[in-house]
């Protein structure tokens, strides 16, 4: 079921004349005037050349960088007074991020670094933590690499990790910048269905960065990214 | 254990090589303040033992503090007096009505007084000649004031009252002049009174300018021998607390009006040597513990350099900055905390060895084993200077840290 559009809801995510310039001798814009709105439970790809501006946007929406113009409302509310704290207290309960080279912790077990945003927030304690850590896992095809460290791990098995690990907190929202990227086409098509069946079965909104149009056709919607702004007639 | 705890460790464990150089530093260091410290405050608790024991808390002597004023300054105040010719009494020198003095002071609490009076004598024996302090003693009042007695090697002072011609001597002089106990020697004062004394005790105290100068003789036959009837020069207080000199010694000189030297105040200049010493003592540890920080820094700058990507997911997760401070904070505490914990026990083992150490001093006769001092107060000290390093060494990485912008590294990272 796509619970997207439920009645009377706000947006899961709304961006209003979104712009990003890097200050500087000469001043750089990666992002203007961008303005959407994503709905819950959509699965969205965001698309264009290299250098276009489709990370930094995902940065933005991400509450990662700060907009020098136009701002977000997530879930309705207006993130653009937020302090860095509540910013990151944001991206700890309502934000996943996925990245194209995992991430993962080295020095950490996958189980571990499942945990790491869990024990952050406190919601659970440590042995509620640790089973919904082993199952997240286990969902994912991860049974018996729970107490592996990411360098005993396959790309696919490190990236499906990061996605547990983007789960692990249980937030709306899922955030990817190019997760398939580093990987081989089988590990790829697995996690496009990984994302796809958040959408699908857990009503999560993801946004994902990708230059894979076979993973941008299994997305509810493309959004085309040229210079900074949202191009309606962009085709891969 | 909290996430922030957990994290710092692994970092710590990961990079076990640089982890156990920074260690030593701060085991060195710790190790190395607490052996001097407590070598210097043994040395000097040492010192003021010595000076508390062998010397009187107070002494009242035969002088003023400020001069006298003169008869016709007093008589008139205000005016300008001019005295032509003025020619002092000759008067024997002395503390005059002692009796009434010694029984002021005695009523007193928590002292002990006896009278004395000191003068300086010729002995000669077998032809050798040497100049000597003669102290007239009254026995029993002096030993409640003076750990003399306990220094005796033979004979006692005691011994001077059942022999009124007994003469107590130091082992040095002793030795110097081939003296045994019955020996006789004749004493001469300045003012050409000759005795025959008879040495009835010798004692050794270890300092080897007193053993060789020092020595006593009954009150009656000092005074004399010294030409000075009824009279002493010297009352030697020792008190109950030797740290209330200052104030009693001020109280008896408003009381009887003569000089009333505290040791403390005596020792004044040695006081202050002390002072600078501990100083210059605590500067140098100190500087080791800073080198020591300087191996923190070091080390959690590293771990922060090479972290930096591992900072930029943690706060794309939702890791606060405090919560990024707090982790490499934690890196300096554990190894503050650990690195006090070795060297702590490494310094006490440093202690009890140079516990065992003896040496002979310049100025004394005996052996002594280095003075150690044991108060609990400097493993506070030692351990609190290397948690403030390592804390301080830890915090500019910390904030460092705290401030990296994860939208930065992960461009460059992309």
């Amino acid at each position: 079921m796509n619970p997207a559009g439920r009645e009377g809801s706000p947006p899961m995510l709304t961006a209003e004349r979104l712009g990003r310039v890097l200050p500087g001798e000469v001043p750089v814009t990666l992002v203007q005037d961008i303005s959407l709105t994503i709905d819950r439970g959509e699965f969205v790809a965001i698309m264009g050349p290299s250098g276009s501006g489709k990370s930094s946007l995902l940065y933005l929406l991400g509450l990662l960088d700060t907009p020098t113009a136009g701002r977000i409302l997530l879930d309705g509310r207006d993130t653009s007074g937020y302090g860095e704290d509540e910013l990151a207290t944001t991206r700890l309960r309502q934000l996943g991020f996925v990245f194209q080279f995992h991430f993962l912790l080295a020095e950490f077990s996958a189980l571990d670094n499942v945990l790491l945003p869990m024990r952050r927030l406190g919601a659970l304690d440590e042995g509620s933590a640790q089973r919904r850590a082993g199952a997240l896992l286990a969902q994912l095809g991860l049974d018996g690499q729970a107490h592996k460290r990411p360098h005993q791990l396959s790309g696919g098995q490190r990236q499906r990790v990061a996605i547990a690990r983007a789960l692990a907190n249980d937030p709306p929202i899922i955030l990817a910048d190019e997760p398939t990227g580093n990987l081989d086409s089988h590990a790829a098509a697995n996690v496009r269905q990984i994302l796809r069946d958040l959408t699908r079965e857990l009503g999560k909104t993801v946004i994902a960065v990708t230059h894979d149009l076979t993973f941008a056709s299994a997305a509810d919607r493309q959004i085309g990214i040229v210079d900074g702004r949202i191009d309606p007639h962009w085709r891969a | 254990m909290p996430v922030q705890l957990a994290i710092a460790l692994t970092h710590l464990l990961s990079r076990k090589r640089q982890t156990l150089v920074s260690l030593t530093g701060i085991v060195l260091g710790v190790a190395f303040f607490l052996a001097v410290s407590s070598l210097m405050r043994g040395s000097e608790g040492d010192f003021i033992k010595r000076l508390i024991d062998n010397s009187p808390h107070i002494t009242v002597s035969d002088e003023y503090r400020q001069a006298q004023r003169q008869p016709a300054s007093e008589r008139w105040p205000t005016g300008a007096v001019e005295l032509r010719r003025v020619k002092p009494l000759t008067e024997v020198r002395g503390i005059r009505g002692h009796p009434r003095a010694l029984a002021y002071i005695e009523s007193l609490p928590g002292l002990r007084a006896a009278p004395v009076l000191v003068g300086s004598v010729v002995l000669t024996f077998a032809g050798r000649i040497e100049g000597v302090t003669l102290n007239g003693i009254v026995p029993d009042k002096m030993k409640q004031v003076s750990t003399i007695e306990d220094k005796m090697i033979e004979g006692s002072l005691e011994q001077l009252a059942a022999n009124p011609n007994g003469i107590v001597i130091g082992a040095g002089l002793a030795r110097k002049f081939g003296l045994a106990m019955g020996s006789v020697v004749n004493a001469a004062s300045p003012g050409g009174e000759v005795r025959t004394l008879k040495v009835v005790g010798i004692f050794r105290t270890g300092n080897a300018n007193y053993d060789d100068m020092q020595t006593f003789a009954l009150l009656k036959r000092a005074q004399g021998l010294l030409d000075r009837p009824n009279r002493i020069n010297r009352i030697v207080i020792q008190l109950s607390d030797p740290y209330a000199a200052r104030e009693v010694a001020s109280i008896i000189e408003r009381g009887i009006g003569y000089k009333a030297v505290s040791w403390l105040e005596a020792s004044e200049d040695l006081m202050s040597v002390l002072l600078v010493r501990n100083l210059i003592m605590y500067s140098v540890v100190s500087a080791i513990l800073v080198v020591a920080a300087f191996g923190i820094y070091n080390t959690v700058s590293t771990i922060v350099m090479e972290k930096i990507h591992d900072i930029a997911i943690l706060k794309s997760m939702g890791f606060h900055a405090r919560d990024i401070r707090l982790i490499f904070l934690t890196e300096g505490v554990i190894l503050g905390l650990i690195g006090s914990l070795f060297g702590l026990t490494l310094g006490l083992g440093l202690m009890a060895l140079l516990a065992r150490v003896e040496l002979k001093p310049p100025g004394a006769t005996e052996l002594v084993f280095l003075p150690i001092y044991w108060g609990y107060e400097q493993y506070l000290l030692a351990a609190g200077f290397a948690m403030a390093s390592a804390i301080g060494a830890a915090w500019l990485p910390a904030r460092k840290a705290g401030r990296v912008q994860p939208v930065v590294i992960l461009r460059g990272m992309g």
